[in-house]
């Protein structure tokens, strides 16, 4: 079960046990993680899903597409290098220790 | 406000959202959502698309974990619907029987299939597909199908459609109107649409109504046209569009046009209900404050957190840009604004590539974007939409214009009319 660490806006973390195969997204909204609000349910097509990837194996993670990173521009917080939509970042067990900052705002 | 109740009735994407949004809101007082279904809140969307192929699984569904009304303090009333509504009283009346007293009332209550009135329609094997009950149904029967027929060229229809192609089923889509979704696409995006279908293997008859369907031992066999062709099917589908749940609210003396009616703050005619949804006909800013009722997740969302806000104390004015996505087998079709209206078109991108936008105006005012697996344009025309930048038509045509610069304040506004 790879661990995922969310740094909650308000600076609370939260560990969670994500699935293989699963998104950082989905790891989030079965979790309760209300700050990810993935509007279009992981579709690629909101942007409302956007995390900072803080710490971790983050060389594990797929390199974002084209289209994701082109709509990284318009997400509601500012983007910044480590900016990600996080419904397109699969669980595996080489991600297991990431940490992603939820940022305050999605709309 | 701790000793106020707040009742939400309808536990769908939009009830689900407001009761959640008045606890982010900091209402304290007591929160009940009552829902006519079994089903906790569950998100739609996927129930034409990856649920039906099993690539979204039904636990994934659920709008929020099991958990999270408990940890909130919200009570849940499922598998009971709302039958009364007494405004002078202000309670409502459930199905078992309780009757809950409210300060505020929200009306959530969704939509529900247009029923087709022809001979045949209660064949088995004519379905539809709102609930999730209706979706086990479809994806019981799809995998053993081998003609299906959709009624309906609408996008719900076409997602099932591409759904049933992708799993090489022979699929017919049989729409009225000589054009896919007349009064929402524009028709250069509409007629790639029926053009990208087709190239996949899908059949669409347009400008064909469905006269009659025939069957054998009450299981459906064929759907006959009215110009008197035929095609078998062991599976059809009605989509046709939707009606929205205003009965409980007419009952109650609520105003009813389509929708139940209400004000920019989305208050209907009496001060302590309000309406959001699927079922609430309200004025958009978008649409210069005619009167509309809009059916995607963008609006459910949006109208529960305004509507969380203003029982907080914070009423504004709801203008939120509508959007809406629909995923039709690998093109992503999303429609930014409300294009009607439109008077030119500009097509951006590559249709050959099935990767463009169409920017529709009224003279040189933006009205919406249609954009097909571009979603970066669709953000991009969101934040134009929502910041009033202008832009137009003479700009996309300029040599070295570029889109995202422009909508991500990275360029400077467009260049003054010379
Ligand atoms: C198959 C399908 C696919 C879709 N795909 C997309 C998409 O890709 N993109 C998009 O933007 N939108 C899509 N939509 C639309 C979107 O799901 C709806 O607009 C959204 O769910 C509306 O939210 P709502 O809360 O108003 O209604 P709903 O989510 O329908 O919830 C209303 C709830 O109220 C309940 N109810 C009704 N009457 C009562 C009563 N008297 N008392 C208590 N409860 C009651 C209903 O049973 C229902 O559970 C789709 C819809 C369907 C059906
Ligand atoms: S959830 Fe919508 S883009 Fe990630």
């Amino acid at each position: 079960m790879p661990k995922v660490t969310f740094i909650r806006p308000n600076g609370e973390t939260t560990v969670v046990d994500g699935a293989d195969g699963t998104s950082i997204m989905q790891t989030a909204v079965s979790a309760g993680i209300t700050e990810v609000v993935a509007e279009c349910g992981g579709t690629l097509a909101c942007a409302t899903c956007h995390v900072y990837v803080h710490d971790g194996p983050i060389d594990a993670l797929p390199e974002a597409s084209g289209d994701e990173e082109e709509m990284l521009d318009f997400t509601a917080c500012p983007r910044e290098p480590t900016s990600r939509l996080s419904c397109q970042l699969p669980l595996s067990p080489q991600t297991d220790g990431l940490v992603v900052r939820v940022p305050p705002e999605q709309y | 406000m701790s000793n106020r109740t707040v009742v939400v009735a309808g536990a769908g994407q939009a009830g689900s959202q407001a009761a959640a949004s008045l606890r982010d809101e900091g209402f304290q007082g007591r929160i009940v959502l009552v829902g006519a279904e079994r089903h906790a809140p569950y998100q739609r969307p996927p129930l034409s698309k990856g649920y039906l192929t099993g690539k979204v699984p039904p636990e994934r569904l659920a709008l929020r974990p099991p958990s999270f009304y408990d940890d909130i303090n919200v009570e849940l009333r499922l598998g009971t619907p709302v039958t009364s509504i007494d405004v002078d009283a202000r309670s409502v009346g459930l199905g078992n029987g309780e009757r809950l007293e409210y300060h505020d009332l929200v009306l959530a209550l969704g939509a529900r299939n247009r029923g087709l009135p022809i001979d045949g329609a209660d064949l088995d094997g004519v379905l539809t597909l709102r609930s999730l009950a209706d979706a086990e149904e479809v994806r019981r029967r799809l995998p053993a199908a081998s003609s299906v027929v959709v009624i309906g060229g609408g996008f719900i229809g076409l997602e099932i459609a591409a759904t049933a192609v992708g799993l090489g089923i022979a699929t017919t889509v049989f729409e009225v109107a000589e054009q896919l979704m007349a009064r929402v696409l524009s028709p250069g995006t509409a007629s790639f649409l029926v053009e990208a279908h087709r190239r996949r293997g899908m059949r669409i008859d347009l400008g064909t109504s469905a006269a009659t369907i025939t069957g054998t031992h009450g299981q459906v066999r064929a759907v006959w046209t009215s110009d008197g062709r035929s095609v078998p099917a062991d599976l059809v589908l009605v989509g046709i569009g939707a009606v929205p749940n205003t009965e409980v609210a007419a009952e109650a003396g609520l105003l009813v046009d389509n929708g139940i009616v209400t004000d920019p703050h989305l208050r209907t005619s009496d001060p302590h209900v309000w309406a959001i949804g699927d079922c609430a006909s309200f004025p958009c800013a978008y649409a210069d404050g005619r009167q509309m009722r809009l059916e995607s997740v963008q609006n459910a969302v949006a109208q529960a957190r305004a509507v969380a806000a203003a029982l907080a104390g914070r009423a504004e004015y709801f203008r939120a840009v509508p959007w809406f996505w629909s995923d039709q087998a690998d093109l992503k079709i999303q429609i930014a604004g409300l294009p009607t209206g439109r008077d030119t078109v500009i097509m951006y991108g590559e249709a050959e590539q099935e990767r463009f936008s169409a920017f529709c105006f009224a003279g040189d005012r933006l009205l919406g974007v249609e954009s097909v697996n571009r979603p970066a344009d669709h953000l991009a025309a969101r934040r134009l939409l929502e910041l009033g930048i202008p832009l137009r038509p003479v700009d996309l045509t300029r040599p070295g214009f570029d889109l995202r610069a422009l909508a991500s304040g990275r360029s400077a506004a467009v260049a003054p009319a010379s």
